[in-house]
């Protein structure tokens, strides 16, 4: 029996159209506005000023708090203006505008080709590199590495776990990733365990990409203490505390961290990412992104410089096709919504969607007939439509004592409630003002 | 580029629609239906047709003109509602008393409350004790399965098998004595024998619980521990007392216990929320079948015990909570 987490979960299509599509280097875009937020935590603080003549891999803008990213420039050239841009949130933030020119990298960066495996480095140094090189966990949640390798005190990391699961349907950036550069991968994850002091990983993939299990597990056996678990398809199996269970067995207590039951997790692009930047000097500047649906005319994989508007990436996969009526960055089950195209990706985006007018629109919403199927979805254990009643009320004490605050907005509830609900925007709507009035207590 | 359109996540729903489940259910019904057909003839038919045609009409009235709403026909919610009234009384009762029944369970029992999803007791089961004790005699005078079923008979009547059972107990008889006037458990298996129109052939009846299941309409916890919890109680009474009290098979098949525990303790909108809920309600409403059927004024007491517990579902869903992720820690 293959493993997977136990409560809930759902089976959206899996639709992976580009599976098949080797990864494609983009060349640098004309422009690009690099964001200075682009992590959990605080913006960074821009080096650079308007007319700032840079290089591609150079640093432009430095993260001073403890949770916060530096942020290098993806292209060489020139910076236009540092400004506001509507960014993948929907807000308007600092970015920074460069025209490109050329593409010279700074020359500490090793280019070639050939795979340095060793690593001289001790702990902290990793760490250090890592943190100057603006790594943050390309999964989606954009946390800084170096914030989750520091291990707090008290605290002991047994397991690394490495999420090659990519669950959400459309997507395939990790899977190219772990086919293409699956030794990288395995360099960078051996770093992460001396990073973190533990002898142990394990990189848990979906059953439904066998040739990345296959391909990860030949590689492997040349590396000590990595093992590859092959998981059972169910979303959300990428949500941490679900791989934890899944891979370990063992559940992240309420509103605790995975490092509570001594493990760690990362993902399989923020390994490579870490190889790149620990083994080759180079700062994170670019990512795999997919750009898919079912209308594009050529779903691919991309390699991508940070900062690219989206509009590039999707004229490259065949322009967006007539009939769009949405599009999405990320995952169709936890991505957001764009209104512009003029939008740059991120050190967070995993994929570009463009879903026909036909699917953009959500089912007409019926009265809840308590069917319980949101409760049997739910991963976390909630009741959501208990939840959706406490919200509309303003019912605050009852939502938080029902635990509003578990919910990891994975959509299970909603994607499956028969009767179309708006489950998620509620318990959004929920999380935030149960979460002020807990900050405000603690005040 | 046309105007694209802003959602919050998730941007997909899965294949479920309330519309997919009704009709689901109903698909279930048909082998039941086909049954009754077979054996009470065009009687059970027209009774079928005569309370969903009530039903549907009730709701679209109350809909439109009090509630105001935009009437949801299409769901099947309705239709339900009157293939189970149907099947919950014998097939020659007068129709006007079924079209009464109707009226009752939508517009009072489902209705008032504000219609699909808000009725805390199941309509059909509802209207059906709301018959019993307005028409007590014609509820209760059950047509035996008819030989020529192209014509509307209410010519013979007789007892249900519970009714023999619980009459002959009550006249000092032992389970042997009237082991001869009780059908045997093929006949109670297949639905040859008197009884509410529906609720008669138990395979027919399981078949649609399987389909319902397999569909992922309901989940077995409700029916399981409502059949488990009567066959075991049942069976430790014949254990005590085999000729006081009768075998455990023949609660299983007789009476309305099955179309109850697979289709009316099952209705979502009166069961709880919760798994380890839906175990303890399914388990209630198995005790107090027995109870009622054993003990009770009347022989068969699957509607009593459903409502009952339906009454106590809120109850159930506020103090039964899911398990928690995280909640029981394993070191
Ligand atoms: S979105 Fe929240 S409530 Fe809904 S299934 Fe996911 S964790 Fe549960
Ligand atoms: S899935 Fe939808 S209809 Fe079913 S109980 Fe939850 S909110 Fe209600």
């Amino acid at each position: 029996m293959l493993k997977t987490f136990k409560k809930g979960g759902v089976h959206p299509h899996e639709n992976k159209l580009s599976a098949d599509k080797q990864v494609q280097m983009l060349p640098p875009p004309l422009k690009v506005y690099i964001p200075l937020g682009q992590s959990l935590g605080a913006p960074a603080r821009p080096l650079v000023d308007k007319g700032a003549e840079v290089k591609t891999g150079q640093l432009i803008a430095k993260g001073e708090s403890f949770i916060s990213a530096n942020v290098h420039s993806s292209v060489s050239g020139k910076v236009v203006k540092i400004d506001d841009i509507t960014d993948t949130s929907g807000y308007r933030r600092k970015a920074v505008f460069i025209e490109t020119a050329g593409d010279d990298w700074i020359d500490t960066i090793d280019r070639s080709q050939t795979i340095v495996r060793e690593c001289k480095l001790s702990q902290q140094e990793i760490i250090r590199k890592i943190n100057e090189m603006g790594i943050v966990g390309l999964g989606g949640a954009t946390f800084p590495s170096h914030v989750k390798l520091s291990v707090p005190e008290g605290k002991k990391a047994q397991t690394l776990i490495i999420n090659g699961v990519e669950c959400e349907p459309y997507l395939t950036a990790d899977h190219r990733l772990m086919l293409e550069r699956g030794e990288e991968i395995l360099v960078g994850i051996t770093i992460l365990m001396k990073a973190l002091g533990v002898n142990k990983a394990v990189i848990g993939i979906e059953n439904n990409k066998p040739d990345a299990i296959a391909h990860m597990q030949k590689l492997a056996a040349d590396f000590k203490g990595i093992d590859i678990v092959a998981l059972k398809v169910k979303y959300p199996q990428g949500a941490e505390k679900q791989l934890i269970k899944a891979v370990t067995g063992r559940e992240v207590p309420s509103q605790k961290l995975p490092i509570e039951v001594g493990c760690v997790v990362n993902n399989v692009g923020t390994a490579f990412a870490v190889y790149e930047a620990v083994q080759k000097n180079k700062p994170l500047f670019e990512r795999v992104v997919t750009v898919t649906g079912k209308n594009v005319a050529s779903p691919s994989n991309f390699l991508v410089r940070i900062g690219t508007p989206v509009a590039d990436l999707i004229e490259k996969a065949g322009g967006v096709p007539e009939n769009t009526g949405k599009i999405i960055s990320g995952g169709p089950m936890m991505g957001k919504a764009l209104n512009s195209t003029e939008i740059p990706v991120v050190k967070g985006t995993s994929g570009i969607l463009l879903f026909p007018e036909s699917d953009s629109k959500r089912v007409k919403v019926q009265p809840c007939i308590r069917c319980a199927k949101c409760v049997s979805a739910c991963p976390m254990g909630l009741e959501p439509y208990l939840l959706e009643r406490e919200v509309n009320a303003a019912l605050w004490d009852e939502a938080e004592t029902d635990r509003v605050m578990d919910c990891m907005e994975c959509g299970s509830c909603q994607f499956t409630c028969p009767s179309g609900r708006p489950l998620l925007d509620y318990l959004r709507l929920g999380k935030n003002k149960v979460g002020q009035i807990i900050r405000s207590r603690t005040k | 580029m046309q105007l694209l359109t802003i959602s919050g996540s998730p941007h997909v729903h899965g294949d479920q629609s309330v519309k997919k489940i009704m009709w689901g259910v109903v698909v279930a019904l048909i082998p039941a239906m086909l049954v009754s057909f077979w054996y009470f003839g065009l009687g059970a038919l027209l009774s079928i047709c005569v309370a969903v045609a009530t039903c549907i009409t009730v709701e679209y009235l109350v809909a439109k003109f009090i509630l105001k709403q935009e009437p949801s026909i299409s769901d099947g919610s309705a239709i339900i509602t009157g293939i189970l009234l149907a099947f919950n009384v014998p097939s020659n009762l007068p129709w006007w008393e079924l079209v009464i029944g109707s009226v009752f369970a939508i517009a009072v029992v489902k209705m008032s409350f504000g219609g699909l999803g808000k009725n805390p007791f199941n309509p059909a089961l509802a209207g059906r004790v709301f018959m019993l004790i307005s028409f007590p005699v014609d509820m209760t005078s059950w047509p035996l399965p008819v030989q020529n079923r192209m014509v509307i008979v209410d010519a013979l009547t007789g007892p249900t098998a519970l009714g023999t059972l619980s009459e002959g107990i009550k006249n000092g008889e032992t389970v042997s004595q009237l082991a001869s006037k009780l059908p045997d458990y093929t006949h109670l298996m297949m639905g040859n024998i008197g009884g509410s129109l529906g609720e008669v052939s138990a395979i027919a009846l399981l078949i649609g619980g399987i389909y319902m299941i397999w569909r992922k309409i309901i989940s077995w916890h409700i029916p399981v521990s409502y059949l488990l919890t009567v066959f075991l109680f049942t069976g430790l009474l014949w254990l005590i007392n085999p000729e006081r009290y009768i075998d455990p098979v023949f609660h299983l098949l007789a009476g309305g216990l099955i179309l109850g525990a697979v289709f009316m303790a099952t209705d979502m909108v009166t069961s709880p929320m919760t798994t380890k809920g839906m175990l303890i309600f399914g388990l209630g409403c198995g005790l107090l079948t027995v109870l009622i059927r054993v003990w009770g004024s009347y022989p068969e007491g699957v509607s009593f015990a459903i409502l009952i517990m339906n009454a106590v579902t809120p109850l159930l869903n506020k103090y039964i909570k899911p398990v928690r992720f995280g909640e029981k820690v394993k070191a």
